[in-house]
């Protein structure tokens, strides 16, 4: 598959087409996904999208499952770790 | 040491009664048939602490009612999460800003902080309102609290001013002695209160409570979407209701960030599982209002049944035909709001003293007129 | 709201799913719909690699399912039902309300999570979990990686992340030797078994497997750096870049709990032809007892047939079930949970991932419900999946009561619903 261009934290990251976002998000070295509810830092736990703490903001949409969303061009990625 | 007053019910009314009248020394002992206390209708509603104009008698009742939540306030814990976040009544045209002007001056009239806003400040104050809603009322000291930890809190208070909490005990009949449990157990006290909510119907065959369904969703976290707690001004039609099923929009910002969605009420259902078609219709409802909650992620739903009498109002004070027993029931969809002022008149009543608010409109005597005006 | 109506419909795209639709369609004319939240069908355990099926048995499967007049729904999500005979399910395309004449339940299992100090670091994944994260497209070349916990499924793990490059320091089965030797030999009653064990202990090699060895805690200050392990009288620290760690599998019963059939032991009853206490409703696979690949196949076949009247055909079947059963109960038994790990939480440990609330904030109260009312365990977006197994071994609590929607869905799913 065509590799694909996205952005994580507005920094922008080539990767494999067809892949997942969690993957993407992992293999840009980044582990910090979101932060849990008394802020602790979470990442992907289950793989499979029921344990809910690889949610992302995708495309200004807050809470997507990211090991569930296949990469796109283009697409805008935020995790927590700025924040 | 024996009790003198028996509590039937630890849900929000049966706590604050039990919390009141042990803080005066009362010896009080509450039964519940559940396992843990505040998990019935309790533990379904919104937790909307709010003043209520559809009449003289309930607006007496909330505010009076209100005023005493906002002087716990400080004294709950952390999980009570309550907050000032404040009501705005929403009015989508001009016959309902006629309606906000008329509460306006029906609260100012009355001391009730509040603010007429016109279509601009209504966005600026909650921008996911959709354009072209005509204004609102702003009821800034309304608020909002975890009901099912405040129960709790209630509770704990009780007990540790010496009341006994005997729960997973059903009571079978009530009498001006006492209380016989469904096993067999007899609990002799001087005085009964009856709480019991939905269940209250069963212990005095002659009590009017109706089962109101209604039907609530919460989403994930979304902190910022809404800050008040928003409410049609077409609520009061589907909380005054006849037969009919109806839907509100009504919407509450929790500490969590999590949007809770109501409003639905449905009769003479006894089914407690989702109706996912008056769901539907009350989600469709939301967002003629709020039409950015499409996208939000609903990860629970559930219902309750709000305990309800023939005019709306909640049964406080002496039961006919005792001597002994007191009803604080049918509270429809404000016994959260009204559970503190319920229990501060029944510990007036019980003490002798003259409660705080004239408490005529809710005698329980007045369901003997209505059944013989039938 | 889209409304439409089938004769069959099977929920669940795994191999019990797969088989249910499959030897349905092969007897009978009557309409199938199958239906699945993934894009691709296969289930847990034939997860496509970017996008691709590996295992040839799946293709086989998948290309009777596509080669049959069977309706395929990917991308669907079953969240709630609008009556006894219609479910509702969240698409792209909006909600879709699916009438049936009869159901075959095939919603398989998902994987244990126990607590522990450190579970929830970044870093710390499932078993299954980090091999599903690879299928996904992530790169393990020279991680250094611990798989732990307890089951076949750990050398499973184990394997295709070598494969992938990884480098596996050390598999850490939590159940004592003597069981886990049982259970190889066990496998001498079924040859093919046999041989994939072989197989699978010569691509293992110079990888240290240790029984009776669990993990005590996770270390790390924003990503997991190292892990702490016990075996007998051994402590011992081992630094890593992953952890896999999985305790078996639990039964998905969301759909047939919001049903009203009859759950015992946290799995669905059936009877011999797969029917659950509800008439026309069927249940296959993993929802009806963990027991593995094999036994989730032939019960769908069974499931398929009996719900479309060729009892004959799934009285033939009836053996080959049997001797799967005989595996699934040994496959059970080998790896049975050990006192130890009930244990592993102290007070600070979270529980409830979704909600932050640790083991001493939950240790008062007596109850699931009350529990969730006070304290928010259980409320949050992963609806108890993860924390509910942790607190029924840990707490001994009975986690019951479902209710719609079984899984997360947008509003705007929940209000696309039909007046009539």
């Amino acid at each position: 598959m065509e590799p694909v261009t996205l952005s994580i934290n507005d920094k922008a990251l080539t990767v494999p087409g067809g892949i997942t976002v969690a993957s993407a998000v992992l293999v840009s070295g980044a582990s910090f996904f979101r932060r849990s509810v008394s802020g602790s830092p979470r990442g992907p736990l289950c793989g499979i999208g029921i344990c809910f703490e690889c949610r992302l903001k995708i495309n200004g949409l807050a809470h997507r499952r990211s090991c569930q969303v296949i990469v796109e061009d283009g697409m805008k990625i935020e995790t927590d770790e700025q924040n | 040491m024996t009790s003198e007053i028996a509590v039937i019910g630890a849900g929000i009314i049966g706590a604050a009664c039990a919390e009141s009248l042990s803080s005066e020394g009362l010896q009080v002992v509450v039964i519940d048939a559940a396992t843990a206390v505040g998990t019935g209708t309790t533990a379904a509603g919104m937790g909307h602490i709010v003043v209520m104009d559809d009449s003289n008698a309930q607006f007496a009742l909330t505010e009076y009612s209100r005023r005493l939540w906002n002087r716990l306030a400080p004294e709950l814990p952390r999980t009570g999460e309550y907050e000032f976040c404040g009501t705005i009544w929403v009015a989508a045209g001009d016959e309902e800003m006629d309606e906000v002007r008329r509460k306006q001056a029906f609260y100012d009239g009355r001391g009730v902080q509040c603010e007429i806003l016109d279509e601009r400040s209504l966005r600026k104050a909650e921008p996911n309102l959709r354009k072209g809603l005509a204004g609102g009322l702003l009821v800034s000291d309304d608020s909002v609290v975890y009901q099912p930890c405040a129960t709790k809190f209630l509770i704990d208070r009780a007990v540790s001013n010496g009341a006994k909490l005997r729960l997973g005990k059903k009571v079978r009949v009530v009498s001006d002695d006492g209380v016989r449990l469904e096993d067999g157990e007899f609990i002799a006290v001087k005085k009964i209160i009856n709480a019991a909510g939905i269940g209250s119907g069963f212990l005095d065959g002659g009590l009017n409570i109706i089962k109101r369904k209604g039907h609530l969703v919460i989403t994930d976290r979304y902190p910022g979407f809404v800050s008040h707690q928003l409410v049609e001004l077409g609520y009061l039609k589907s909380a005054h209701g006849n037969r009919q099923d109806s839907v509100a929009f009504n919407v509450q910002p929790r500490i969590t960030g999590q949007i809770l969605l109501g409003s639905s009420r449905q009769f003479g259902i006894d089914d407690d599982r989702i109706d996912h078609r008056i769901l539907g219709r009350m989600v469709k409802r939301a967002f003629e209002y709020m039409p950015g909650l499409r996208d939000l992620s609903a990860v629970r739903a559930w219902t309750g049944f709000r305990p309800a009498t023939p005019d709306n109002l909640p049964y406080i004070g002496l039961c006919p035909e005792f001597k002994n027993v007191y009803l604080a029931a049918g509270h429809e969809g404000l016994g959260i709001t009204t559970s503190l002022g319920t229990a501060q008149i029944l510990t007036d009543l019980i003490l002798d003293r003259p409660p705080k608010i004239d408490c005529e409109p809710f005698s329980p005597f007045r369901k003997v007129e209505q059944a013989a005006n039938g | 709201m889209n409304k439409i109506s089938t004769d069959i419909l099977v929920v669940g795209g795994g191999p019990a799913g797969m088989a249910a639709a499959v030897g349905a369609a092969s007897k009978t004319t009557a309409k199938i719909t199958i239906i699945d939240d993934n894009p691709t069908f296969g289930g847990q355990i034939w997860r496509a690699e970017l996008g691709k099926i590996k295992s040839p048995e799946a293709r086989e499967l998948i290309r009777k399912l596509t080669s049959d007049r069977i309706e395929l729904l990917n991308g669907s999500q079953i969240f709630g039902r609008a009556d006894e005979r219609t479910l509702l399910a969240e698409t792209a395309n909006g909600t879709k309300a699916i009438e049936f004449k009869k159901l075959i339940i095939a919603t398989g299992a998902r994987e244990r999570f126990l607590p522990f100090p450190g579970w929830t670091l970044p870093n710390v994944f499932g078993a299954g979990g980090l091999q599903a994260l690879v299928k996904g497209g992530l790169t393990v070349k020279n991680k250094r990686i611990v798989v732990a916990g307890t089951g076949a499924l750990l050398l499973a793990v184990a394997e295709y992340l070598k494969a992938q490059g990884a480098k596996i320091v050390l598999i850490a089965e939590q159940s004592p030797a003597l069981k886990v030797y049982k259970f190889v030999s066990n496998l001498a009653r079924h040859p093919k078994k046999i041989v994939d064990a072989i197989r699978l202990r010569a691509k293992l090699l110079n990888v240290p497997y240790l029984t009776d060895c669990y993990i005590n805690s996770a270390e790390g200050d924003k990503r997991l750096k190292a892990v702490n392990l016990r075996r007998k009288a051994k402590h011992w620290r081992i630094e890593c870049d992953y952890l896999a760690c999985g305790f078996h599998l639990v039964p998905n019963i969301q759909l047939a709990s919001l049903l009203g059939c009859h759950i015992e032991n946290k799995a669905v009853k059936v009877n011999e032809f797969q029917e659950t206490s509800l008439k026309g409703v069927y249940c296959a696979g993993e929802p009806t007892g963990i027991g593995g690949v094999e036994l989730s196949l032939i019960e769908g076949r069974i499931a398929g047939f009996a719900a479309v009247g060729e009892k004959q055909a799934a009285l033939g079947l009836f053996p080959g079930r049997k001797k799967a059963q005989n595996f699934a109960t040994a496959l059970n038994q080998a790896f049975a949970l050990r006192d130890e790990l009930k244990y592993l939480a102290d007070d600070a440990t979270l529980i409830c991932r979704c909600e932050d609330v640790e083991l001493a904030r939950l240790k008062p109260f007596d109850s699931w419900r009350s529990a969730k009312l006070q304290t928010r365990c259980g409320m949050g977006p992963c609806q108890g999946q993860i924390c509910g197994p942790a607190v029924e071994f840990v707490l001994g609590w009975k986690t019951d009561g479902v209710r719609p929607p079984i899984f997360p869905v947008s509003l705007e799913s929940l209000s696309d619903i039909c007046e009539t």
